[in-house]
């Protein structure tokens, strides 16, 4: 994954609460076993009818919002179930930073993994925030800073632990992270761990 | 020592390295796979050129997509390649596998528990929210998703945040038709589906302590419904004895070894925990849902709200929104509401007890003429458990179709789902919009609710049930 720095662009307003992953990405698409192409199922329900129509009217089917760079939305925006191809399918659609008071939290991590900036701020921000996306009023969202700015609005800081926000910058995946820095840690705490929970080694006994 | 709760004991018992920014890598002890949220972690692992680090602390299984109307041929394609690319990536990875045709297959939280895969003191992870379920064993359990997933294969680790704690404390005398599902629901409708984010949920109090695992699993499954990634139980005599003698627990002197470990599992006295709810169970009444999100819950006997009366506007819009969406009048009685489909089922409700609650109810009645009712046992072993104890006649003596073991309609994945305008009586743990089908409308409630439900035709009390 490339790295992230910064992106401008109009926001899309969802100001709904508990905006499940079952609404961003709807199970029956589960059964497409790629993450590639995920961004055309992305709301799919709420983008369109039974018969495949666009429901004329909804964010997503409306200039300019149709690919936004950033959501802005209610409470628990991806709470719910685990699928990370919601934060796939939203990057298929072109959703680069996700703004709300709360987001789901596996979602949340999903978000980190995969170059979509989670921006946690205060409620009453984000009220504001949804009325000027809605107002199509451009949004930049940047990582470096660590700021969100609307229009000409002075810039708003948000929070985001310095190791995650150094991984989104540079790209870098986790687990070569992780096998990198910490290979010998995970050796020396299942040593650790054998002798006091040694029944949670059973390759051993069995082998 | 400072006193210390169970989520921060087994937090701590798992600490690799800290990672600074309120961050820790922590090890993970075990990994349940299934075939809709793995596929993308095995290429991750196969793309890299890595291997599985500890293969045998992982279990996958089909469950989400598989058929439960048959067994040996899927008729769906999709869903057909999917399990057999789960097939193809256990085979080349090693992965212990719960076979589609064998007796271990079921539902990821019924058969962890099932095979002692489950064990207290652990942590477990899979690439499914309800992991929260194995909580009930005093296990730090989570839903993670599959980029995560692929690192928890390659490095028996992952990085976390600490949550906060929160003890819900079940005091009180339920009644007998008053189940975890319906205390899990009266929580979420009292603290909200937000309500519980960021927290560690314990349940304590003598209600819990006298509860069987099933229902302690209900509630554990139930807490992600409040915004949780973890509820827990401390583990006691109840779960050891549901441990003792699974095939993958430690056997004999290893069992009692791990029994006096496992003791030590219970928060310190004097722990303090960030947030504490008490529940009286003496006012839990059976409850019903009636809108798109779990929180949305009502007891049965109560009348639908009336958007018109709630002052806050957002509160109004997310009811009339919802009752629009469920195809329902303000104002009226939830009581007497008609269903077309019965879902009895899932990883909350899919266990033996919830069989056997059902089979209760249903015994020598009949399924109101169309209504489509079924029943799908959590696990294979819960359904030959069933089958033993003649549950299966009982039910289908009553006009329940038998299945095999599978998600089903919780999840509307597989060959089993509503129409749009269908409205069903669910055990399972969603409501939200289009969960079990496009269209399809939800009422979360406990297996005998359901099956009350599916005798009258419409949302009845299951108290009037019973002489
Ligand atoms: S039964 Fe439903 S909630 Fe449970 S694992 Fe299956 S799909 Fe998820």
């Amino acid at each position: 994954m490339s790295g992230f720095t910064t992106v401008t662009g109009p926001a899309a307003a969802m100001p709904e609460e508990n905006i499940d992953t079952d609404i961003i990405f709807p199970a029956r698409f589960l059964l497409l076993t790629s993450r590639e192409g995920l961004g055309q199922h992305a709301f799919h329900d709420r983008r369109y009818d039974a018969d495949g129509s666009e429901v004329a009217g909804y964010v997503l089917n409306t200039e300019p919002f149709r690919a936004p760079p950033v959501i802005v939305a209610g409470a628990n925006f991806g709470s719910g179930s685990s699928r990370e191809q919601a934060v796939w399918a939203l990057h298929g659609l072109g959703v680069r930073a996700v703004i709300a008071p709360a987001l789901g939290e596996i979602f949340h991590n999903n978000c980190l993994r995969n170059g979509i900036v989670p921006v946690i701020l205060p409620p009453e921000q984000v009220a504001e925030m949804l009325a000027s996306a809605a107002a199509g009023v451009a949004f930049t969202v940047d990582l470096e800073a660590q700021t969100v700015t609307v229009g000409n609005a002075a810039p708003v800081r948000f929070d985001i632990s310095p190791e995650r926000r150094l991984a989104l910058l540079n790209g870098w995946d986790e687990t070569d992270l992780v096998l990198a820095r910490f290979a010998d840690d995970i050796a020396a705490f299942e040593a650790g761990q054998r002798k006091i929970q040694p029944w949670l080694y059973p390759e051993e006994t069995t082998a | 020592m400072k006193p210390r709760t169970l989520y921060e004991k087994l937090w701590d018992a798992h600490v690799i390295a800290d990672l600074g920014g309120g961050e820790t890598l922590l090890y993970i002890d075990r990994h349940i796979v299934h075939e809709v949220s793995s596929p993308q972690s095995f290429v991750a692992m196969r793309t890299k050129g890595r291997q599985l680090r500890r293969p045998e602390t992982h279990l996958a299984v089909a469950d989400h997509a598989i058929p439960t109307r048959q067994r040996g041929t899927i008729d769906d394609p999709l869903a057909a390649s999917q399990i057999a690319e789960l097939e193809a990536n256990v085979r080349e990875f090693a992965v212990p596998y719960a076979e589609v045709n064998g007796p271990e297959q079921g539902i990821v939280h019924v058969i962890g528990p099932e095979t002692g895969f489950t064990l207290p003191g652990t942590t477990i992870v899979c690439g499914d929210s309800h992991t929260t379920t194995h909580g009930a064993f005093g296990a730090l359990a989570f839903g993670i998703g599959a980029s995560e997933q692929s690192t928890v294969m390659a490095a028996q680790a992952l990085r976390q945040t600490r949550a906060k704690t929160m003890k819900v404390e079940l005091v009180g005398t339920r009644h007998p038709l008053v189940f975890a599902k319906d205390i899990a629901l009266a929580l979420i409708a009292r603290i909200g589906a937000n309500g519980a984010v960021g927290h560690a949920v314990e349940y304590v109090g003598p209600a819990v302590s006298a509860m069987a695992m099933a229902e302690r699993m209900t509630l554990c499954n139930m807490t992600i419904e409040a915004g949780s990634r973890i509820g827990l139980v401390a583990p006691d005599e109840t779960t050891y004895a549901f441990v003792k003698g699974r095939r993958l627990a430690p056997q004999g002197e290893m069992f009692a070894k791990a029994c006096e470990y496992w003791d030590t599992l219970r928060s310190d006295p004097g722990a303090t925990y960030d947030k504490v709810v008490t529940l009286d169970l003496s006012e839990i009444a059976p409850q019903v849902s009636w809108g798109t999100s779990p929180n949305q819950t009502l007891p049965v006997s109560a009348t639908l709200p009336d958007p018109a009366q709630i002052a806050d506007p957002g509160e109004r819009r997310e009811a009339e929104k919802a009752l629009a969406y469920m195809g329902l009048t303000p104002g009226t009685p939830l009581l007497g509401t008609p269903v077309s489909h019965v879902f009895i089922g899932s990883c909350t409700n899919g266990r033996i007890e919830d069989l056997r609650a059902a089979a209760a109810i249903a015994l020598g009645r009949k399924v109101a003429p169309g209504v489509k009712a079924i029943v799908v046992p959590g696990s294979m072993a819960t359904r030959k458990a069933a089958e033993f104890e003649g549950l299966d006649r009982i039910l289908t003596d009553a006009g329940f179709e038998w299945r095999f073991a599978g998600c089903s309609m919780c999840v509307a994945m597989n060959d089993d789902r509503l129409s749009p305008g269908d409205r069903c009586a669910s055990t399972s743990n969603r409501n939200f919009e289009g969960r079990q089908g496009p269209g399809g409308r939800t009422h979360l409630m406990s297996p005998a609710m359901a099956a009350a439900a599916a005798i009258a035709g419409h949302i009845a009390d299951a108290r009037e049930f019973v002489a």
